[in-house]
């Protein structure tokens, strides 16, 4: 006995250093392994709160570029408005606008930021509170942002787009065609959209929107236009590479994405899984 | 005594901090980052309790993966800087280590650039190896590893340079 504690008191830098570093490459290989709850996030009380203190001095600086991102979006939506009451004057109207499920937009804003690493995340400034719940899409006005992770009662974070697990399914605009959204962890504007079938008709400039076959985003939202492209080593898939229309670097403003439909919808899809 | 204490718990938080802050929404070129919170480890007493040493570098480590939601590679990379810097120390300052007598700032300026180098390259090649996870961008760790060391070691001798003026 005596041996055992005077080993253990002879070695406790080298036990204590292995239990922690044990204790950090599992936080490590829980952070690489997607849609996990993490152990711990940014979206607790106290990082969230100087994160959030912060940006409200950040923003002042940003302040021009939103004011005119907001012009922007305005004027786009009052141009779809005045066609849509156009339209109501046809007998026969049939919806063709790419909204078929009923979506909930929420706004929030963005208090961090991350682009330069491989795997970033984004925290939010609103949380359960706010009725924001796992799993629902982040976009803006411009294209989607990512998918929120995590949830405090006031804040969020939000798995990036430029993270190497984000998978996002994304089509061609203009042939249905859909692969999957990747990131390679180069570029925080270019990201890559895999698995298209080869025989998708491609060109340079492009719009990719998103699919609509996750529940997460409405179909048809913006994402980026393509810029250039390449077969894979099969020659029966396109690797794309995809300038984003937003700017991942500088986002200040978002809107969450409620799909209220969704637990009907999985409901319904776990049935037919069980029988 | 008590001085060493109240000057490591201040430097533990300001540079805590400042590299959340701050030095994080650097990105330099792109991608590239000081992580000056190292020189908390660089500076931390040589003759210091070395258990309490690890379990602060790992509490610092952790500190910034939470503002970062990196996981724990921050963590993992103080941790193994922090249990190798014995042997970094005795390989920089050589026998004058073991005597345990010695203070950061009255070593040769050689020996010194040899110490920080080493700690900082060893801290950064863990963290980007966690960081990436496969060796599949081998290249672009290596690319990573030393450029963001090389700007943190300019920073960590900047900042030396700017508090170290009343030791003389």
């Amino acid at each position: 006995m005596q041996q055992i504690i005077n080993f253990l008191i002879r070695n406790k830098n080298n036990i204590l250093f292995l239990l922690l570093l044990t204790f950090s490459l599992f936080l490590t290989i829980q952070s690489h392994s997607y849609q996990k709850s993490k152990f711990i996030s940014s979206a607790n009380f106290l990082s969230g709160g100087i994160y959030s203190w912060t940006s409200n001095i950040n923003s002042y600086f940003n302040l021009e570029q939103y004011n005119l991102r907001l012009l922007e979006e305005n004027e786009r939506l009052r141009t779809r408005l005045a066609s849509y009451e156009d339209s109501l004057e046809v007998k026969s109207y049939r919806d063709t606008s790419s909204f078929d499920a009923d979506y909930l937009f929420r706004a929030s804003e963005v208090i961090n930021n991350n682009y330069a690493k491989v795997d970033n995340y984004l925290t939010l400034k609103s949380g359960a509170r706010d009725g924001i719940e796992r799993d629902m899409g982040v976009v803006t006005s411009r294209g989607i942002v990512g998918i929120v992770e995590n949830v405090s009662p006031n804040y969020s974070t939000v798995i990036s787009i430029l993270n190497s697990n984000s998978r996002i399914n994304a089509q061609l605009k203009r042939s249905n065609h859909f692969g999957t959204l990747v990131w390679n962890g180069d570029d925080p504007n270019v990201v890559q959209l895999i698995d298209v079938p080869s025989i998708a008709p491609i060109a340079e400039g492009d719009t990719i929107i998103t699919g609509g076959r996750s529940l997460i985003f409405p179909k048809g939202l913006p994402i980026g236009a393509v810029k250039n492209f390449s077969l894979d080593q099969s020659e029966s898939y396109y690797n794309i590479d995809i300038q984003l229309f937003n700017d991942m670097t500088n986002i200040g403003y978002v809107y969450i994405i409620e799909n209220t439909q969704q637990d009907e919808i999985r409901a319904l899809q776990n049935l037919s899984k069980n029988e | 005594m008590n001085s060493v204490i109240i000057t490591n718990t201040l430097r533990f938080v300001v540079l805590l901090l400042l590299q959340v802050l701050l030095l994080n929404n650097i990105n330099f070129l792109g991608y590239i980052n000081p992580y000056l919170y190292v020189l908390f480890l660089i500076l931390y007493p040589f003759n210091g309790n070395q258990t309490l040493f690890i379990f602060l570098s790992f509490l610092l480590g952790w500190g910034v993966d939470i503002f970062e939601d990196s996981g724990g590679i921050n963590a993992a990379a103080c941790l193994v800087a922090a249990y190798i810097r014995p042997a970094i120390l005795r390989f920089s300052f050589g026998v004058s280590y073991d005597y345990q007598t010695i203070k950061f700032s009255s070593t040769q300026p050689g020996s010194r650039i040899s110490y920080v180098f080493i700690l900082v390259l060893v801290h950064h090649f863990v963290l980007f190896l966690l960081e990436f996870f496969n060796f599949a961008h081998f290249l672009l760790l290596l690319k990573k590893t030393f450029f963001s060391a090389i700007f943190t070691i300019i920073l960590v001798f900047l900042t030396l340079a700017l508090f170290n003026r009343r030791s003389r």
